[in-house]
């Protein structure tokens, strides 16, 4: 069905979304090429046959996490940034080499390893597979990641409200 | 036969022509003859002073906070809610339990006073 | 399809529900009552709770939340209990030494102690947990509320910039981290340790990149050199007694972690990781000791001291392979570095008479003369630190190099032995000002009765790890010795 067609397309947009928002100077051009990228991502796992997947990607990245990020920007008025080398060229220099050395790793463990990888097309991954599999053998982390999301809550509290009692604040 | 990200497909590419179309068309008919008074930003008619570029109040962040807290409960909700005619009792008790650890949350965010607009 | 619920027996997984189920207690008390000694003691009777029902399960295996056909997703055995109970102590030891600090620098809130019980759920979870999903979720259970409480000091700038930095590097350590998992199911299907076992090929490179990736994600945890960097900014800004918590629990924690994940699920990968931890072990014993000569904040010292100790540590875990004793002697290890760090914070603690004040080494001298307790008590940490027999510091050491010797690792046990004298002259130069100079400090020494009882904890678990290693040692191999997969590559 042209898949290979489709990843190419996603790809160029994935790729070109994600140095459009290091380049971009302005922080809300960056966050809006953001967006777009974790839209094309949600697409590629559609594609992956991992729909649910992308649903997430879409509700939770493009949109809440995407929030906060221009509630950030709008907190710290930060929209400007300043030069695209920073203050200190050569640590960017390094990190590109860094970067460049982890794709090539990344491309030789996947050439030699080929066979034994797990495809996506192996797992069913539809909503109610996951619910199932979701109660089935994740119970356990399931609840213990509502205690985490409760201790994030905790965190916003103490750290961005000068709460009446902290006397301290 | 379409299967139904084929349907999803169509919708993305008809989506954006409505809104387009209708955008186009008032470019298309409209007069053209702007002024410096009706160039200028304004505000449910009053004119705008200063820029929008402002620094906005921490006290909005609490709110996307706990709303991207909510957005993750949502997300977990929805593959229960798919399987759920399989699921039974057993994980009844388990998303009340989850559900109820994140009402304490609010209700911990609620009594600390944090959610009073100051 | 069809649905079977998981075999539950909530009983094992009860020290967890204690602490959690305590912190998520005390939030919904917070809306009530706003008195500050109550979440003080309920929360102290919820970990001496939590810490009964560990115990209890001593010698026993167990495993629950099985799925049909799968494995345990939390086990619990003498491995876990003994690591559970040096967390759960080192939570004890904190509330003591924090009882009259939090107060008199204005910190004390409910919140530390919701924050506390979570992190403290979290770390003893990271040893229970028998799939990389809940080591992952345990690490940020343990993480985030660490995060907060270095910055519960919300008008300092060094308690900001001290919970800034850590969240940020942590963060980047749990997104590399994750990715580690990925790879490694990417390569086996599987993300349940023993599963992960059976099905893994030596040699797999995808495994081997997960590999490097959850081994950055530990050495982050553990403040292993060279991802280190955080540790001397982050305890030094924080309150004290986050720094001490954290400088035994994450620790620990993360070192249950790394043994139980890379014993049980990656002996297949062994000969890679244990080089790479003999290597990395080699450094931080050498960065870690050398650059804390400089230091004349205590904090600051205190800090490239604990990455000097997760060092030895390692040198443990990069034996563990070769000699079936060396995790025995890394848990003692363990036990004392929790004796005496807790008690040689407990001590700066006392001296701290204001928020980040009295916490450089000029502050210490002539304590002998002030308060000679105090300073007899110091003197025996720094002694243990050092590894000076007889104090628990020499035993946990002493097993240590044996292991190192006995696996073949020569070089390490030199480099080990040479960076413990070098270690004395910093330990010491503590006492040194302690003891021999006159000094002008009128500021309170703040010793109340609870800092007191936890310091006298610490000094005797010092003392008789220091005089009868041979029983706790005895105690800590069977800890060991009942993990029986972990031993499957010795």
């Amino acid at each position: 069905m042209g898949n290979s067609f489709v990843f190419m397309l996603l790809a160029v947009i994935a790729v070109g979304s994600a140095i459009g928002m290091l380049v971009s100077r302005d922080a809300v051009h960056s966050a809006l090429f953001l967006v777009l990228n974790f839209i094309t991502i949600a697409v590629f796992y559609v594609v992956l046959n991992a729909p649910f997947l992308a649903m997430v990607q879409v509700t939770v990245y493009a949109g809440a996490i995407m929030v906060l990020f221009m509630f950030v920007i709008m907190l710290l008025g930060a929209e400007r940034l300043r030069g695209m080398w920073g203050d200190r060229p050569s640590e960017l220099v390094f990190a590109a080499f860094l970067g460049f050395l982890l794709v090539v790793t990344f491309l030789i463990a996947l050439v030699m390893e080929g066979k034994t990888a797990v495809s996506a097309n192996m797992i069913d991954s539809s909503p109610v597979a996951l619910g199932l599999r979701l109660f089935e053998g994740y119970v356990f982390p399931f609840e213990v990641v509502g205690i985490l999301l409760l201790s994030a809550m905790v965190g916003v509290v103490i750290l961005t409200i000068s709460n009446k009692r902290g006397k301290n604040v | 036969m379409l299967d139904n990200w084929q349907f999803i497909a169509i919708f993305v590419l008809f989506a954006p022509l409505i809104p387009g179309a209708a955008i186009g068309a008032n470019w298309l008919l409209s007069p053209k003859k702007p002024n410096r008074i009706k160039q200028e930003t304004y505000e449910c008619g009053v004119e705008a002073v200063g820029s929008s570029w402002i620094q906005f109040k921490v006290q909005y962040y609490i709110y996307a906070l706990v709303f991207v807290v909510f957005d993750i409960e949502a997300v977990f909700l929805f593959p229960i809610a798919a399987a759920y005619g399989l699921l039974g009792a057993f994980a009844v008790v388990e998303i009340v339990l989850f559900v109820l650890i994140l009402v304490a949350a609010l209700a911990y965010t609620w009594g600390d006073g944090s959610l009073e607009w100051v | 399809m069809d649905f079977q619920p998981p075999i539950i027996n909530l009983l094992i997984v009860a020290p967890l529900l204690i602490t959690m189920g305590a912190g998520l207690f005390l939030m919904l008390l917070n809306i009530f009552c706003k008195r500050d000694g109550v979440y003080y003691w309920l929360t102290l009777a919820a970990i001496a709770a939590a810490l009964v029902q560990n115990v209890a399960m001593w010698g026993h295996e167990y495993g629950t939340f099985i799925a049909r056909g799968s494995y345990p997703m939390v086990v619990s055995d003498n491995f876990s209990v003994f690591l559970n109970s040096i967390l759960l102590l080192s939570g004890i030891g904190t509330l003591l030494i924090s009882r009259n600090y939090l107060h008199r620098t204005k910190l004390e809130r409910p919140e530390f102690y919701m924050l506390m019980l979570f992190s403290l759920s979290g770390m003893m979870m990271m040893g229970m947990a028998n799939d990389l999903i809940l080591v992952f979720v345990a690490l940020e259970l343990l993480s985030i509320p660490l995060y907060i409480m270095a910055g519960l000091a919300v008008s300092r700038d060094d308690s900001k910039e001290s919970a800034m930095k850590y969240f940020l590097l942590g963060a980047f350590s749990s997104g590399i981290f994750v990715y580690g998992i990925a790879l490694i199911y990417g390569a086996t299907g599987a993300t349940a340790l023993p599963a992960v076992y059976a099905v893994l090929e030596a040699g797999s490179p995808l495994a081997m990149a997960g590999t490097a990736f959850l081994m950055v994600g530990f050495a982050f945890k553990i403040g292993a050199v060279p991802f280190h960097m955080w540790t001397p900014d982050v305890y030094e800004g924080a309150p004290t007694v986050v720094t001490a918590f954290m400088s035994v629990g994450a620790k620990v924690a993360g070192f249950a972690a790394l043994l139980r994940v890379f014993t049980v699920a990656l002996p297949a990968m062994s000969d890679a990781w244990m080089g790479a931890l003999a290597l990395i072990a080699a450094l931080t014993l050498i960065i870690g000791n050398v650059v804390a000569l400089m230091q004349t904040n205590i904090k600051r010292m205190l800090g490239y001291s604990s990455i000097a100790h997760a060092g030895y540590l390692l040198i443990g875990v990069a034996a563990a392979g070769q000699h079936s004793e060396a995790v025995g002697s890394v848990l003692l290890y363990m036990l004392a570095y929790l004796f005496t760090t807790m008690g040689a914070f407990g001590v700066v603690i006392a001296l701290e008479h204001k928020l980040g004040e009295g916490i450089m080494l000029e502050d210490y001298k002539g304590l002998a003369k002030r308060n000679p307790w105090l300073s007899a008590a110091m003197l025996v940490f720094m002694l243990s630190l050092t590894g000076v027999p007889p104090t628990g510091g020499f035993s946990g050491k002493f097993y240590i190099f044996r292991s190192a010797v006995e696996a073949n690792l020569w070089w390490l046990a030199i480099i080990a032995i040479m960076t413990s004298v070098v270690s004395g002259y910093y330990y010491l130069r503590v006492v040194f000002y302690m003891y021999m100079f006159d000094g002008d400090r009128t500021e309170p020494v703040y010793a109340g009765t609870a800092l007191k009882t936890g310091l006298l904890i610490a000094l005797v678990g010092t003392l008789w790890l220091g005089f009868f290693p041979a029983g706790w040692f005895e105690l800590a191999y069977k800890a060991v010795i009942g993990t029986t997969q972990l031993l499957a590559g010795g």
